[in-house]
């Protein structure tokens, strides 16, 4: 063989170029798409709720991973602060996951059951409020606008049909109603407070 | 995992570094008919623009290799193909929460203990102080302030101020007490305090209600809005049972947690609106529980810290 083959036919090069890039993600991304500890929930672990799922939603229209990570990394200053070191059966039911790569703000992957709903109420609708030095930005809207609880339901739906999250039907049936009068404060609230909570962080 | 996945792995790996060495003998060789090194390769581009066949730098020749040797050492030494462990046996972390000296083994686990050991007798010369001893510790108190802002400040504030619903815990008055044992018992449990809400009783009887706001101003000892109302006030402070967890003074009840309404001062404001507020739709408040996530000996340390607040001088 040799280097003019290949340079001149696009088509060829185009194959042994994906053969090689393909490599790493041959090795590292598949078998973990077959391995229990990637793709069986942990113990406690279960589908989000609606109300949770909604805020999971919102969370993620807002961007927040731009400046939150849910990624404890098995060091000892990182479990310190935040708990328990982050486990990948924890995030089976996260689709997409949020782990963020960057931390402007704290991880907020064991957060739940950490402040009270109170608390996050105060700090959403503005972060200093309750520490002044803050940077946060505020939203305030979130405490206005109303879930709809259709759509939230539609999404659940898609998740349970093509993703195999086990949701029943009756649970999905009764999401609408679940979810009449909630505001999105209520559903972020939700997300934040089941954040990591089925590992404890014991000392 | 299985050992499909474990041979797929090092098949995998190992033939790509193969790949790799062959790649670049192969590249390296002259081929027949190939101008030799800084021949030129024969090609003319734009007239007049040739092409020396220059050989590959040797630094970067060797850098290659070097990354091939360090490749396949670090696979001999720590966990990367397939189940293999490698010979240091080396883990970041353990997976399995259960197996406990898996995780006294890892990275992670080995950092711990470490830490952990320069940890313990400086917290074991903290257990073995008197409370009141330990707040005036610099040492301690230092690791108190660490705790502090980590743990506390985020509701009650860094200097322990506190803010509109939630405590100031820096000004003397505890609704559960500021005495060591019931400090400890609140950074340990947490607490839940609740003020029932009366609008179902005093909807629409304003004058009920502006007189409960002038006798809680009156036990305060502050300048009351309507002082005729003062005796309506004290009616409907016994009547609605405002007594049973604030007291018949008004002084509170640490054990229900019900603050001291003649300090004047309250968690979710002093002004009338606060207080009418606060009468007719009631407040919530929760402390969270820190037991597990410290453990009794640093609570025993914040809980040091935080008496030493309220102390004179408090903590620079």
């Amino acid at each position: 063989m040799n280097h003019e083959i290949v340079e001149k036919n696009i088509g060829l090069m185009v194959v042994l170029i994906v053969l090689v890039i393909s490599v790493a993600g041959l090795v590292q991304i598949v078998p973990l798409m077959f391995k229990d500890q990637t793709t069986q929930p942990l113990e406690g672990v279960e589908p989000y709720g609606a109300l949770e799922f909604a805020g999971r939603d919102i969370y993620v229209r807002e961007g927040c991973y731009g400046c939150h990570s849910q990624m404890i990394r098995p060091f000892r200053a990182e479990t310190e602060r935040y708990g328990h070191y982050s486990l990948a059966g924890e995030f089976v039911y996260d689709r997409p996951f949020q782990w963020g790569s960057k931390r402007t703000g704290p991880d907020l992957a064991r957060v739940g059951g950490l402040y009270t709903d109170e608390w996050h109420e105060i700090h959403l609708i503005n972060p200093r409020d309750v520490v002044p030095e803050s940077n946060m930005p505020a939203y305030p809207w979130l405490a206005e606008r109303a879930v709809d609880g259709e759509r939230v339901q539609h999404r659940m739906r898609m998740q349970q049909r093509f993703l195999n999250v086990p949701y029943t039907d009756e649970q999905l049936d009764a999401v609408p109603g679940e979810l009449e009068g909630k505001t999105e404060m209520d559903a972020v609230v939700a997300y934040l407070q089941s954040l990591g909570t089925a590992v404890s962080q014991r000392r | 995992m299985s050992s499909f996945w474990h041979w797929w792995i090092i098949v995998l790996t190992l033939a790509n570094i193969a790949a790799m060495v062959w790649l670049i003998k192969f590249a390296e060789k002259r081929k027949p008919g190939e101008p030799a090194a800084h021949e030129t390769t024969g090609h003319v581009y734009d007239d007049d623009l040739t092409e020396y066949n220059k050989p590959m730098p040797r630094w970067w020749l060797w850098l290659f290799y070097g990354t091939i040797i360090f490749s396949l050492a670090y696979l001999v030494l720590f966990p990367g193909l397939g189940n293999y462990q490698g010979v240091l046996g080396w883990s970041s972390a353990a997976y399995d929460l259960d197996v406990d000296d898996v995780e006294a083994r890892s990275m992670y686990g080995r950092e711990v203990e470490r830490i952990e050991e320069r940890l313990a007798p400086i917290f074991r010369r903290y257990a073995e102080k008197d409370f009141e001893a330990l707040a005036f510790d610099d040492d301690a108190m230092a690791t108190g302030r660490r705790l502090f802002g980590n743990e506390c400040a985020i509701c009650h504030g860094a200097d322990g101020g506190g803010t509109r619903g939630f405590p100031n815990i820096s000004d003397g008055v505890f609704s559960w007490g500021g005495e060591p044992d019931q400090i400890i018992h609140t950074i340990t449990n947490g607490r839940r305090g609740v003020m029932p809400p009366h609008l179902s009783r005093l909807e629409g009887e304003e004058e009920k209600i502006d007189g409960l706001i002038s006798y809680v101003f009156q036990l305060a000892g502050r300048e009351v809005p309507n002082e005729d109302l003062i005796p309506v006030g004290a009616e409907q402070f016994v009547q609605l049972g405002c007594a049973a967890c604030h007291g018949e003074e008004g002084t509170g009840n640490p054990m229900l947690g019900a603050p001291d309404l003649t300090a004047g001062d309250y968690t979710y404001g002093a002004s009338a609106a606060a207080i009418r507020e606060t009468i007719l739709h009631g407040r919530q408040g929760q402390m969270p529980a820190f037991e597990e996530r410290l453990g009794p000996e640093r609570v025993r340390v914040l809980a040091a810290y935080v008496y030493r607040l309220n102390r004179e001088g408090g903590i620079e």
